[in-house]
């Protein structure tokens, strides 16, 4: 049994140390809002927040995620101020087509406001080229995350 | 998707929806009733809607009013991303003078007989046709369930029915005061005869179609974690099976070694299927290790062994030779005797992945009766029952499907073997013949998407054209190369004619520029590789050929791209309209900002008229960087506008992030590339600026989703010809070191 803490609950997963976070949330804990896109990082479909920093979680093994505080797509509307604004900021602008990259989009997004409470161009080329969405939603993309950043300023 | 069927049933497809007392006499029951405690629909992804028969009429075959006042509409068009559900759910409100707030979509069951694409005549979603082909049965479909809630209410108050009506899901008699909604009627209404006719509104008093301002119905559950893809369908006690596929296509199994695999954590079985080996495991993480420690040797005798380099040139050879007749015009060879330039340039396009964010996966569950029941973003229901009933020995009725979003396909999910589902219903059944009864979710990798063919097949096109000493083109010879995804398959009858795969050929041998000699020629090449349609199928290749021909034509006779164009367009009004829309939007003519050129590229497809016009920039260096792209569309009554400019968008990063640096290649019959990194999609900081016009029009709804990409990367490629001086024949621009 690994320990994880995940959107402020304590929860218990039986599965391998090495599994990546991406399955114990899938698989494991039933939390499917955390995609598989790639397995190998290059897409960003799997972002959650751990201890508040954007990470692939295809990449991070259980055993190293059970001291970390896990923040999910479930959960990230809870978190706060910013994880709200973006949500509202993506149905306000009607971002997604698909949506299958989207959760992954807004946990990349929220980590990049919390960071940079006014982010330009250059700064959501550099935090969010690790996400790729096939649908091309990205004009919006750009849109929502400067939306979101005046919602969460306001 | 399937244009020519689109095309062939453009002019029968009032005949073909049925005439509307015999509709709403058999679809009857398409109206209100979902008030009645019918078992049909249960709601919710994990009960899944059935299909519960053979009622008929059946009930509530569009549209459900239950008495919490929702509306739902039952949607027969997979929606994967291009907004069927709010287009179909927005038609219905219109004509039923719902409220939008109370609107919503399920995906409809499997049923061909009630759920046919009136173009294709099974159902499937393709060929950018969910609104045209809906059009007509959703307008009365609404308008005889608004008629049958008036008629309900005009028999509780004892009122005339025309002294009633219907605003935002209110049913109100003003004299009287009373007003009820649609819930409280829901059941009254239920019992009402179906009208023998409907009224249908009229353009001018729409409140929902047409609104810009209208929110996706798929808009919060999208953003909060909660919409339900297939991929996320847990039954309980599933395995999750991956499958080991040969490394070259048409290699067979020849000896398994799974002792290392089944001593994985996890790992139930590993069983043996026509395609492969299975591995089935208690997780996806498991049954990934578990086929990493899977040994496997392939018999490759008969796999295809040729390299794309290989292909690629046995193609030119193929292009300078006559092939089959596509279309003969005229007479070319007189025409380029007497011209006075003549221009030749040879065009070649990769196979490319469609690689939808969702990898392919389907839950299949067999049932006991003999069939089965899926789970999956399922596009091509008419196909792929009658595929899996084969599998299974059982009717196609019993092959029970619960569609639900689908993460992309790009035509991806519609295949004419059904090949994911029938993988799914081969493990099922392998697993049930060992004793097993677990529900299987089939889960393909990255890798298996990026190596498992169905691509956009490689093209090679020749073409020749001549200009006379007035700069008008007088002959246009064009010779194509390339495989038929049609050939060998259920549609090859309808596709296949003469010899000639239209969907090889649409957009060049019925080329809308006026040439008076024109000759198009086709070879179908046989290569191991499958092939498939993908976004915007033929149109990905003959638009990008003809379009950048075409410029180099017009900077020989010294004409600007655009008059050159429109000059040529004479018969194609709305075609002259989206170009000039898209010209003027882009500023053309306006001398460009320093270090900036531009391109222009107009096409037509599925119905509508797509232009492009790109703003580009070539550095020293010679990397090309686009910065701002405008487009223009015309595609007859829109109704859902931002759908449509979301659409666009989308269609424009699709044409130009696979121009730039998309290729799939093989070495030896082996695919190069495994995961996004080797196939590197568009990402944010590649992305322009995009600006939609869309042209007003009342003409009957056309294509939306696909016909965004022909014109967006042949605009690219135009524009770095006039800052270059150099045109951009080979695909993707990483070949001639411009990205």
């Amino acid at each position: 049994m690994v320990k994880l803490t995940v959107n402020g609950r304590a929860l218990e997963v039986d599965m391998p140390e090495d599994t990546p976070l991406l399955w114990a949330l899938r698989d494991g804990l039933g939390m499917t809002g955390t995609k598989y896109g790639c397995g190998i990082a290059a897409c960003g479909a799997c972002t959650v927040h751990a201890d508040g920093v954007a990470t692939r979680s295809c990449q991070l093994p259980i055993g190293d995620a059970a001291t970390m505080k896990i923040t999910t797509i479930e959960g990230v509307a809870a978190s706060g101020k910013i994880g709200k604004a973006v949500q509202a900021a993506w149905q306000e602008m009607d971002v997604v087509q698909c949506g299958y990259c989207q959760s992954g989009q807004i946990m990349s997004a929220v980590a990049l406001v919390a960071e940079n409470p006014n982010p330009n161009d250059a700064d959501i080329d550099a935090a969010m080229d690790g996400n790729v969405c096939r649908c091309a939603t990205y004009v919006r993309i750009r849109a929502a995350i400067k939306r979101a950043a005046q919602l969460a300023r306001a | 998707m399937l244009p020519h069927l689109l095309k062939q049933a453009a002019e029968s497809v009032v005949e073909s929806v049925p005439s509307r007392r015999g509709f709403l006499k058999a679809g009857g029951a398409l109206v209100i009733g979902a008030a009645l405690p019918l078992p049909a629909v249960a709601a919710g992804p994990a009960a899944g809607p059935r299909i519960v028969g053979p009622p008929d009429p059946r009930p509530q075959a569009f549209v459900r009013i239950a008495p919490d006042n929702s509306v739902t509409v039952l949607i027969k068009h997979l929606d994967k991303g291009q907004g069927t559900t709010t287009g179909l759910a927005t038609i219905v409100a219109e004509e039923l003078d719902a409220d939008w707030a109370q609107m919503r979509a399920d995906h409809a069951p499997a049923d061909s007989k009630l759920y046919a694409n009136h173009f294709f005549g099974l159902q499937g979603t393709g060929g950018s046709t969910a609104v045209a082909n809906s059009w007509d049965e959703l307008r009365m479909a609404g308008a005889a369930a608004k008629a049958m809630l008036v008629a309900a209410a005009a028999q509780r108050w004892s009122v005339p029915a025309s002294e009633i009506t219907v605003a935002k899901g209110v049913v109100a008699h003003a004299k009287s005061n009373r007003q009820a909604s649609f819930g409280e009627l829901a059941a009254d209404a239920a019992k009402m005869p179906v009208p023998e006719k409907v009224e249908l509104k009229k353009a001018a008093s729409y409140t929902l179609i047409g609104d810009p301002k209208l929110h996706r119905i798929d808009h919060v559950s999208k953003t909060n974690g909660t919409a339900q893809f297939a991929m996320d369908v847990r039954r309980p006690g599933q395995l999750t099976a991956v499958l080991a596929r040969p490394p070259l296509f048409g290699a067979t199994v020849a000896k398994i070694d799974d002792a290392a695999a089944r001593k994985v954590p996890g790992v139930v079985d590993v069983l043996q299927v026509p395609g492969g080996v299975a591995v089935l495991a208690t997780h996806t993480w498991a049954a990934m290790k578990g086929r990493e420690a899977l040994s496997v040797t392939w018999d490759e005798s008969k796999a295809e062994k040729r390299g794309t380099d290989q292909i690629l040139a046995e193609y030119r050879d193929l292009s300078t030779k006559p092939g089959t007749s596509a279309a003969r015009k005229g007479d070319a060879a007189k025409a380029f005797a007497g011209a006075a330039k003549v221009i030749e340039g040879t065009f070649t396009f990769p196979y490319l992945a469609h690689a939808p964010m969702e990898p392919l996966n389907a839950t299949i569950q067999l049932t006991p009766d003999g069939g089965a029941e899926f789970w999956a973003g399922s596009q091509f229901q008419g196909v792929e029952q009658p595929a899996v009933a084969g599998v299974l020995g059982c009717k196609p009725e019993q092959v029970r499907i619960n569609t639900l979003y689908a993460g992309g396909s790009f035509g991806r999910r519609a295949t004419p073997s059904a090949d994911y589902m029938v993988e799914a219903a081969h493990i099922a059944k392998a697993h049930a013949a060992k004793g097993g009864k677990a529900p299987i979710h089939l889960v393909w990798t990255r890798e298996d998407d990026i190596r498992g063919g169905h691509y956009r097949p490689l093209f090679v096109h020749r073409i020749k054209a001549g200009l006379d000493k007035d700069g008008t083109i007088v002959a246009w010879e064009q010779t194509i190369v390339g495989q038929s995804f049609m050939a060998g398959t259920t549609f090859e009858p309808f596709v296949i004619r003469n010899g000639v795969d239209a969907t090889s050929v649409e957009g060049a041998a019925d080329m809308s520029y006026e040439v008076p000699n024109l000759h198009v020629d086709l070879h179908t090449t046989k290569v191991g590789v499958p092939t498939l349609w993908w976004r915007s199928v033929g149109h990905t290749h003959t638009a990008y050929a003809k379009e950048v021909m075409i410029d180099e034509l017009a900077k020989a006779a010294g004409k600007d791209p655009v008059e050159f164009r429109l000059s040529m367009l004479k018969a194609h009004p709305r075609q002259q309209a989206v170009l000039k829309l898209a010209a003027e939007k882009a500023g053309w003519g306006r001398k460009p900002a320093e270090g900036r050129a531009m391109g222009v590229a107009v096409h037509a497809s599925f119905g509508s008229v797509v232009a492009h016009v790109a703003e580009v920039s070539v550095d020293k260096a010679g990397k090309a960087k686009v910065h701002r792209v405008v487009c223009a569309i015309d595609c007859g009554r829109v109704v859902n506008p931002d759908v449509v400019k979301a659409q666009l968008e989308g269609g424009t990063g699709w044409g130009i992030g696979h121009a730039m640096r998309n290729a799939i290649t093989l070495t030896a019959g082996k695919v190069d590339q495994a995961n996004f990194d080797g196939f590197e999609p568009l990402r944010m900081s590649d992305m322009p600026a995009v600006e939609v016009h869309i042209v007003p029009s009342d003409a009957r709804p056309s294509g939306v989703g696909e016909p965004g990409v022909p014109t967006a990367a042949p605009a690219v490629a135009n524009a770095i010809f006039r800052a270059t001086g150099t045109p951009v024949r080979d695909l993707p621009f990483t070949k001639g070191g411009l990205v």
